[in-house]
């Protein structure tokens, strides 16, 4: 299995590929159309991730102290987010992600390239894995 | 006739390119862009005039009080108030109305009272309306749109009581951008005895006002959506009610006599008018007004009449497109178009647009029960100012299309 490290930066190569912010919005839209479909009973309150200008549910599972983790978003633009963000942390252990520092975000580019409106939202997504994950370790 | 591409190098901020491609600034209802001759001002203002307003003796502070009292003689002229004591200057459109609900509100609202909004209107005359009802005991009562977006009026004279103190109405609302019927309102409820409020955040770039033709009680609106600098604002009130209304706010330059057994008041307008001014701000109210005036040129009128045809045509003919505030005559509304998408959300749109160059405002507008009202979580609103173009409405149509289809695949 590869590491954290290592899927992350896999991930930051691909979406450095696209040079055109259009494009590369291009990819986080096929992302969340390819993300699996999230059961409508786990939309629930509590899933709902606070601080997003669209509705962001998250649900985490774990099996072998490792996090398997579903979302969906009404936004097809954070739904892509949501969904390489859990491409890159699920199946890892509660501690690895709880110790990782998720600075890959950062290389993505993501943060600047997202209003500050939807730059706290993507805040909150990552506070919401780190502490189910520190919820499990 | 005035040249739209002169008028536009008056304002530096559109010749900005954002992602490399040239800016395309469609948020004019949050904020508008300003004109050289405000910036000239409000730099003028802070470094050559900065001295506090009214109170010392020395040059400086005279020509900082001239600047401000200047503003305020240009606001009277501009609204056609019968007396300049009438001009109050706040922070914005929300402290105007915020000033009326404490101080209309403590002198004339009490238990059992009822106060009228619109469901159109924005937060900022809703929220001030429920807190003041809180306090008092009174009843906020609700006159509701139809399916196009235009207000229910023929409910107006049943909802109207003895017990109705106040009317709080927009004059154009921020979201759907219909023109309101005012002076109607006006009429209908003073025949009843309650007084009216008109919110002109919007009205006061898209509409010529003249408070005492609409006879209303109270107008207010925010300098940074009317071409001046942020943190200005103006509460028109009537002499008459100001006079009989308690100060909002204690401080500095309000008052009369300071004494332990009690306090006076400064008579209008200071008494409205606590604590330090915005100094550098206000007076640019001068320029802006004048710019307003400026854009009230048949060519620029002319041109925004073409943005708005083609804007209606291209979106009700479009099926995959909801519009809000559907006019029954272009006349009755002004160029801001709120929509939604089938299957797109309005963020991702938004998203789309401003890397396409293209500003423009998604979510609830500060309007939560007009989104209710609609079923809608949030809308895309696309606001245009004296100074856009018919090739920048051209372009957002081509562009919107292009998001659609990129979300749609």
């Amino acid at each position: 299995m590869k590491s954290l490290k290592e899927v992350q930066a896999e991930v930051v190569d691909d979406f450095s590929m696209y040079d055109e912010w259009l494009d590369k919005y291009e990819y986080l839209i096929d992302l969340g159309r390819r993300l699996e479909a999230f059961p409508e009973d786990l939309k629930t309150e509590d899933r709902l991730i606070k601080g997003c200008q669209s509705r962001v549910w998250l649900d985490a599972t774990v099996e072998d102290g490792r996090l398997y983790f579903r979302a969906d978003s009404d936004a097809i633009i954070t739904k892509g987010i949501i969904s390489l963000l859990i491409g890159v942390y699920s199946g890892r252990t509660a501690r690895e992600i709880a110790d990782d520092d998720f600075s890959f975000v950062d290389q993505l580019g993501l943060r600047e390239n997202l209003s500050p409106t939807r730059a706290n939202g993507l805040a909150s997504m990552i506070a919401t894995i780190r502490q189910m994950a520190q919820n499990h370790v | 006739m005035m040249q739209l591409e002169n008028i536009r190098q008056e304002f530096p901020a559109l010749a900005e390119s954002v992602y490399g491609k040239p800016l395309v600034y469609l948020d004019n209802a949050a904020t508008s862009e300003r004109p050289r001759s405000v910036i000239r001002k409000w730099t003028e203002m802070t470094e050559k005039y900065n001295a506090n307003l009214h109170r010392a003796v020395h040059r400086t502070a005279a020509v900082a009080t001239e600047e401000y009292e200047a503003a305020r003689d240009a606001v009277r002229a501009y609204l056609n108030a019968e007396f300049r004591e009438e001009i109050l200057f706040t922070s914005g459109t929300t402290a105007s109305i915020n000033l009326v609900a404490s101080s209309f509100g403590e002198a004339f609202v009490h238990a059992g009272d009822e106060i009228i909004v619109c469901e159109s209107e924005h937060h900022s005359d809703i929220v001030p309306w429920q807190l003041l009802c809180g306090r008092k005991g009174a009843t906020l009562k609700v006159l509701p749109v139809d399916d196009s977006g235009h207000l229910r009026l023929e409910l107006l004279p049943d909802l109207l009581t003895p017990r109705t103190r106040l009317m709080c109405v927009a004059q154009i609302s921020n979201v759907l951008g219909l023109i309101n019927p005012v002076k109607e309102i006006v009429t209908i409820c003073h025949s009843a005895g309650c007084a009216v409020l008109v919110d002109g955040a919007q009205g006061i770039v898209h509409q010529r006002v003249d408070v005492r033709d609409l006879g209303c009680d109270f107008y207010a609106f925010s300098g940074h959506k009317v071409y001046a600098a942020p943190g200005t604002g103006v509460l028109y009130g009537r002499r008459e009610l100001l006079e009989q209304m308690p100060p909002y706010m204690g401080g500095g330059e309000m008052i009369g006599t300071v004494r332990w057994s009690g306090s006076t008041w400064a008579p209008l307008p200071q008494k409205f008018e606590a604590g330090t001014q915005n100094i550098a701000g206000t007076p640019t109210l001068r320029p802006a007004l004048e710019m307003a005036e400026t854009l009230r040129d048949p060519a620029i009128e002319a041109e925004q009449e073409r943005i708005k045809t083609f804007m209606l045509n291209a979106l009700q003919g479009d099926a995959r497109i909801r519009l809000y505030g559907v006019p029954a005559a272009p006349e009755e509304k002004i160029p801001l178009f709120s929509f939604s998408v089938e299957h797109s959300h309005h963020e991702d749109l938004a998203l789309i647009l401003d890397k396409m160059g293209i500003a423009v405002r998604s979510g609830q507008m500060c309007a939560e029960p007009l989104m209710d009202r609609f079923g809608v979580t949030g809308m895309v609103r696309v606001s245009f100012a004296p100074y856009n173009t018919l090739r920048e409405a051209e372009y957002l149509i081509e562009s919107l299309d292009r998001a659609i289809k990129m979300l749609q695949g």
